[in-house]
């Protein structure tokens, strides 16, 4: 780990950057050129309001430092009632609501905490697809066609909870910015008529665009159907027609009839005929099944499965795509060669979870092998270690990107979800590319449109964050954020710590109360000035007993909320950083959805964040070192996330 | 020469027997998957007692043990919405009256929500969402009893809710 160089030691900190400053220069080029002057002028007015409150804030609230003033730095430490020690979550492996079973300890003596409207109104998000109201959970058919990215989902037209599943539709020219379109896929054929379920989307090189997608029929047997669309011509694709030979795939007499779901896209063998897969199971033991086409209407079952691995359940949502190990580019699902690895990605129906490997493809003998047996599909690395299920990807062949998308499910009560009227969320698309450095990972990153959403920045750099301390940052009201922070510890403290053989398990180490030598240190969201709520995204960094060190990326709902019918889990991983390497963090804050990314997406996870008071002008952004021996130095740029008015009313295509 | 007659008759039986064994077996055959399934659940006692008590468990499946569960679930919730309402009938304390009108919102979404999407989701073979439609009935329950200040008079409702949803879970979870 680097030592910075605090050349600003003695100099009185100015924290926010100022009209005119050697950092503006850094500004990301932006076409959209009348938001540069804007941001510069907020931050210096934000100066001067807090040089005017902040003498009167300190008085009130002594024990929690403000950056804002041209002070000298004056580090409190935390008074102890403020980092009590949370009970240890639930185990891994348990689903995530059922741990709320157990929590009385957050309720405080009986208090009730009724979910208001304005509370439930703060939880939709601004730069987040979601539809204006009721359920949605799987993406489904992700392709970019004629200028436009299409997206469909599962969607329930009639609640707040999964049920009567039909596919939504919605069109976008950057992935970020959205128009919902009528329904591409209802459930009129006794071959979906319990379900128009997940599918993907295949692009041949005419141009034409197959859909293949799971129907639970009216006999409640589990088949696959084609669907292409009606006009070609049609940029928006808005209507479908299904073939009306449908089904064209039945599961296979030695699979269950409800094991047999979610057709991947397909890729071109080299016989020229095009190849699928398809999730299922064998007693306990995860497979893919593969078939072979060459017209989408009658299809081959290849012997063997591409792959199994025992113990790990149903496999959803298979996806198989190949990744360049030389280029930072994304490849066509059909692209092979001497540098490509493949990736295997299975959504686990056991514990909901979305695991990857990646390996080599051996075309002739239909078998996916992965590099590392001990990581392999279902057991090893997942995509993000939070809430992200059902995941997806697409070629976008515009930009030569693999674009991930995810759904994000909510962790509050069912109460709460019909009282607010939606439920669920999509992640910010994300780029996958091979990480070149580890050569184990995949490095994922929000796609670059959403820096469009940047407004005014505040800059922070290299402030010193004593031992047990916690730091406001006054950038103003913290709901909407895109954050990039970088952190070292100062060497010396590292040589100082002895060895230890402690292993550091984010969801069992009881999160940021519990105190260790060099961690955690990071930064709290959504929380209030007083602290009553708070969700630290953190590192913890442990020196092993050969002295090298080991790190792990947390996110801690544990003390997010007042409210005691939420998640309160604490999710996170290990992340490599490699020698010479900063700890780096990226932050996505949209109300209730925290996406954080360590070390430039090799560890990504995402949190849903539901507090009562640390919410519109209430919600707060904080520095914290919580380490008992390490002093940290944080600089940090912060912006204000601009809203991408999904859901407002002028931007909808009625049928 | 000894009389075969009844030697061939008796054999003649035995075939006929074993040919229509299936049939001859009486039906409670199925209290051996009620007792596997009960095992992994975490009330091995209320499990017995609530499927044993529902005559639709002696041929049924584990997806059809989960479905009779959710049924319980359902018939719960509204004996204990339609309690709820008798009482926010009365003269209530303020923050009583409170909780309990949070308590009719939680039950209302148990059988709005949860009960739905549970049958649904066994009956069209996506187990998972009928497992989380079950701990969230826990879920529902025991956050109405944590809201009242005073002395609950759900107690015994919400107990019960939990158990039974836990059970529910559990029984799905087997599904998955």
């Amino acid at each position: 780990m680097d030592r910075t160089n605090n050349s600003n030691h003695d100099v009185p900190f100015s924290y926010v950057s100022l009209p005119i400053g050697p950092h503006e220069d850094e500004a990301p080029v932006e076409s959209r050129g009348k938001w540069k002057a804007r941001p510069v002028v907020f931050c210096g007015l934000l100066v001067l309001v807090s040089l005017v409150a902040f003498n009167g804030y300190k008085g009130s609230n002594g024990n929690i430092t403000t950056l804002t003033s041209n002070e000298d730095l004056k580090q409190k430490t935390i008074p102890s009632h403020k980092w009590k020690p949370v009970s240890r979550g639930v185990s891994a492996g348990v689903s995530e609501k059922s741990n709320r079973l157990f929590t009385k300890s957050n309720n405080i003596g009986g208090m009730l905490f009724p979910w208001n409207n304005t509370m439930l109104a703060w939880q939709r998000t601004a730069f987040h697809f979601q539809p204006e109201e009721n359920w949605m959970n799987d993406p489904n058919g992700p392709l970019y066609y004629k200028g436009w990215y299409h997206f469909f989902y599962q969607y329930n037209p009639n609640g707040a909870f999964w049920g009567d599943i039909v596919w939504g539709h919605a069109v976008s020219r950057d992935l970020i910015h959205w128009i919902h379109l009528p329904l591409a896929m209802v459930a009129d054929e006794w071959y979906d008529q319990n379900g128009v379920w997940t599918g993907s989307a295949t692009i041949l090189p005419n141009g034409d665009i197959i859909m293949l997608y799971t129907g639970a029929t009216d006999a409640l047997v589990q088949v696959q159907n084609l669907a292409y669309p009606a006009d070609l011509s049609d940029p928006l694709l808005i209507d479908w027609i299904k073939y009306p030979k449908n089904p064209v795939l039945v599961p296979p007499p030695e699979i269950e009839v409800y094991d047999f779901r979610d057709p991947t896209t397909a890729w071109l063998t080299s016989q020229g005929k095009w190849r699928i897969s398809i999730g299922s199971k064998m007693n306990k033991t995860g497979i893919a099944l593969v078939y072979d086409t060459k017209d989408f209407k009658t299809f081959e079952r290849i012997e063997g499965i591409l792959h199994a691995v025992p113990k790990t359940g149903m496999w959803e949502c298979v996806d198989f795509f190949p990744v360049s190990t030389k280029l930072d580019i994304g490849l066509d699902t059909s692209a092979r060669g001497d540098d490509v690895k493949y990736v295997m990605k299975v959504s686990l129906d056991d514990d909901r979870h979305d695991y990857y490997a990646l390996g080599t493809y051996d075309e002739n003998g239909v078998d996916f092998v992965p590099d590392d047996t001990n990581k392999d599909v279902g057991t090893g690395l997942r995509y993000d270690y939070g809430v992200f299920y059902a995941s997806k990807t697409f070629y976008d062949q515009s930009k030569e990107r693999r674009v991930l998308w995810s759904w994000i499910g909510e962790s509050d009560s069912e109460d709460a979800d019909v009282a607010k009227g939606w439920a669920s969320l999509m992640g910010i698309p994300r780029t996958i590319v091979f990480d070149k450095k580890t050569g184990s990972n995949l490095l994922q990153w929000p796609v670059e449109e959403v820096e469009r959403l940047r407004m005014k920045r505040c800059k922070f750099h290299n402030e010193k964050v004593m031992p047990g301390s916690v730091v406001l940052l006054n950038i103003g009201s913290a709901s909407q954020l895109d954050i990039e922070a970088e952190f070292n510890i100062d060497k010396k403290d590292i040589e100082k710590i002895k060895q230890t053989n402690e292993e550091y398990n984010c969801e069992t180490s009881g999160g940021a109360a519990n105190r260790g030598a060099l961690g955690p240190f990071g930064l709290l969201v959504l929380a209030d000035e007083g602290l009553s709520e708070y969700t630290p995204i953190y590192f913890y960094v442990v020196k092993g007993s050969n002295g090298n060190l080991k790190t792990s990326f947390c996110s801690d709902q544990s003390r997010s909320s007042l409210a005691t019918d939420v998640d309160k889990s604490i999710f996170g991983s290990t992340v490599p950083v490699l020698e010479g390497e900063k700890l780096s963090l990226r932050i996505l804050v949209d109300h209730s959805i925290v996406e954080s990314f360590a070390q430039g997406g090799r560890t990504c996870v995402t949190s849903r964040v539901y507090p009562t008071t640390a919410i519109y002008e209430n919600a707060q952004l904080f520095l914290f070192n919580n380490a008992t021996e390490a002093t940290v130095t944080a600089s940090l740029n912060v912006w204000h996330m601009n809203s991408a008015f999904i859901n407002d009313k002028q931007v909808k295509l009625k049928s | 020469m000894t009389n075969f007659k009844p030697l061939a008759l008796t054999i003649i039986f035995c075939f006929f027997v074993s040919s229509h064994c299936t049939i001859i077996i009486p039906k409670n055959n199925n209290g051996n998957l009620i007792q596997q399934t009960c095992k992994q659940t975490p009330n091995y006692a209320i499990c017995i007692q609530y499927l044993k008590s529902d005559p639709r468990s002696s041929d049924a499946d584990i997806t059809g043990l989960a479905l009779i569960m959710v049924d319980i679930i359902k018939s719960k919730a509204n004996t204990t919405l339609n309690k709820i309402n008798q009482l926010i009938k009365k003269k209530q304390e303020p923050s009583q009256k409170e909780a309990l009108n949070s308590c009719a919102g939680r039950y209302k979404a148990i059988l709005v929500a949860d009960v739905p999407k549970s049958v649904a989701a066994l009956k069209q073979g996506d187990p998972k969402f009928a497992e989380d439609g079950s701990n969230d009935a826990a879920v529902e329950a025991t956050t109405c009893e944590n809201g009242f200040k005073g002395k609950s008079p759900l107690s015994n409702e919400n107990i019960a809710m939990h158990d039974v949803a836990a059970i529910t879970a559990a029984i799905v979870k087997q599904l998955l």
